[in-house]
């Protein structure tokens, strides 16, 4: 799957890939070893991966990395439906499979809706749910434009933000 | 008391007074769901449970609500269930759903929101005849009312997520039922619904998804919820409609002046048996009721008896049968004899089919 990808860093052949959904996006990153390795250390700064991921990747072996990134299960962080299963029940199991099973949901989104955008009416929103989203697409952009710094700042700040009660409205 | 007699006992309940010749009933469906919670389908007894506790917090505090019905669907007998699907109220789907299943029923029946359906909420807005306006702005309503009470399952991308990606982005669904004895006696159905879905509908049977067309009676309905905005399809659902009703009304007219003598065979037929039979089915009751209604429609009988035949064909399915006789457990044999005596009955308040009348 991801033999021909480089280094998010340095631009070398990677050997770590990392995937991580947030607010049903995945986003994916994928590293050489040397730079896993460093940036394993810093992770908590470095890019926006969540504390345990990050600490548990220094540890993680190249192979076992590999292994994990090609064996490509796909499985909902959240509910832990498989592709299997929803194929079986033609339900998606919560609001976080439309991210982590996407490929399968796609194929299906692109027969039944032409994969089309949505376009229609959206829940009014309040002010702190805005500004998760602003963050959100803050977050995803810095990591796409490898501004780690500001990912990390991004981050931190959207942790604060879900970890405030108005999310028990 | 059982679900038939509070029904009954709602006077605004029966929809039937401005329903169309062609378009019976319009339907809009919205599907909702809570964004930190498994799909009804994949949660556990005790999430469906706090599911259903939260949305019901939501529901029951809205002046929508105010003075309607609540069933918490697994307290329901069969009939009972029944009865609520024949109204249209909920799906079948609903009535075999695992406990913690609920329904909220508007006052006026015009709103009903299912709880732990396919989704968490499916909230649905009936009208008599062609209303997918009214409808709507009802729904946009109920809608506004419950996100500022419920965070909803949404992306910017997909809009509101679903347990079926079929429902995603705009989570509506409008429907019309269409009573098309023309297109159906004319031999032309099967023509429409090939031609329907390659405009992007679906065309179902009177109950609903899997059920079959008795009385010529067909549910059609938009398939893509994703990539156009709501307006836009009830648009296009409503485009589609106008054109069937168009070829309905042609081939009614086609059969009047083709072969008028069959026509009238056909509801002459049906008016002697409906006045005199003993045994009949709910199927063969639909069957002939349609016809009869394709006769008033055609002023072969009065025009102002079609609300009557729409509460008829409601009534003489199993479930409102069973109340209206007042015997739950009856088998389906006695139920057949049992629908035939209270259609003679009912047959008596119609006067004779005039047939120099026939006409659009």
């Amino acid at each position: 799957m991801a033999e021909n990808h480089k280094c998010d860093m340095c631009g070398k052949p990677a050997t770590v890939h990392l995937t991580q959904i947030i607010n049903n996006q995945s986003q994916k990153i994928d590293l050489c070893e040397a730079c896993a390795q460093k940036k394993g250390m810093a992770a908590s700064e470095a890019f926006g991966l969540s504390d345990l991921v990050a600490k548990t990747m220094t540890q993680i072996s190249q192979t076992v990395g590999e292994a994990l990134a090609q064996s490509s299960v796909e499985l909902c962080p959240r509910c832990g439906m498989t592709p299997l299963q929803y194929k079986e029940a033609g339900r998606l199991g919560c609001p976080e499979c439309y991210g982590a099973l996407s490929s399968v949901v796609e194929p299906m989104l692109q027969q039944t809706q032409h994969a089309g955008k949505h376009l229609g009416k959206a829940p009014a929103r309040d002010e702190a749910a805005q500004k998760r989203l602003e963050l959100q697409a803050a977050l995803k952009e810095a990591v796409a434009a490898e501004r780690y710094e500001d990912a990390a700042r991004y981050r931190d700040e959207l942790g604060k933000l879900e970890a405030e009660p108005s999310a028990a409205k | 008391m059982s679900v038939f007699a509070q029904l009954a006992s709602r006077k605004d309940c029966p929809r039937a007074d401005t329903a169309g010749p062609v378009v019976i009933m319009t339907r809009i469906r919205l599907a909702r769901n809570l964004r930190d919670c498994f799909f009804p389908d994949r949660a556990d007894a005790q999430m469906r449970a706090h599911i259903r506790e939260r949305c019901e917090k939501a529901l029951g505090s809205l002046p929508a609500f105010k003075g309607g019905l609540v069933f918490d669907i697994e307290r329901l007998n069969e009939w009972d269930k029944d009865v609520l699907v024949e109204s249209h109220l909920i799906s079948r789907e609903l009535a075999q759903a695992k406990p913690g299943a609920s329904v909220f029923i508007s006052k006026d029946c015009n709103a009903c929101v299912m709880v732990n359906e396919e989704d968490h909420l499916r909230m649905q807005f009936l009208r008599a005849g062609l209303q997918f306006k009214q409808a709507y702005k009802n729904a946009e309503q109920l809608d506004k009312a419950l996100e500022k009470k419920l965070d909803f399952a949404f992306s910017d991308e997909l809009g509101y997520l679903t347990a079926c990606p079929t429902n995603v982005g705009t989570g509506l669904r409008g429907s019309a039922l269409m009573h098309l004895p023309g297109l159906v006696l004319s031999g032309q159905m099967e023509k429409v619904v090939r031609a329907v879905s390659l405009l992007g509908m679906t065309v179902r049977g009177l109950s609903g998804e899997g059920s079959e067309a008795h009385g010529s009676m067909f549910q059609i309905s938009n398939q893509q919820t994703l990539g156009e905005k709501e307006t836009q399809i009830l648009q296009h659902i409503e485009a589609v409609l106008g054109t069937i009703v168009e070829q309905e009304e042609n081939a009614r007219l086609r059969l009047i002046e083709d072969s008028p003598e069959k026509l009238f065979d056909k509801i002459g037929r049906c008016y002697g048996t409906l006045r005199h039979a003993h045994v009949l089915t709910s199927s063969e009751a639909l069957n002939f009721l349609s016809l009869i209604r394709l006769a008033a429609d055609l002023n072969i009988l009065p025009p102002e008896k079609r609300p009557a035949l729409d509460e008829l064909i409601v009534q003489v399915q199993p479930g409102h049968l069973r109340g209206i006789v007042g015997s739950q457990s009856m088998p389906p044999a006695q139920r057949d004899i049992a629908r035939a005596a209270f259609l003679r009955e009912r047959m008596k308040a119609f006067p004779e089919p005039d047939f120099s009348k026939a006409g659009l």
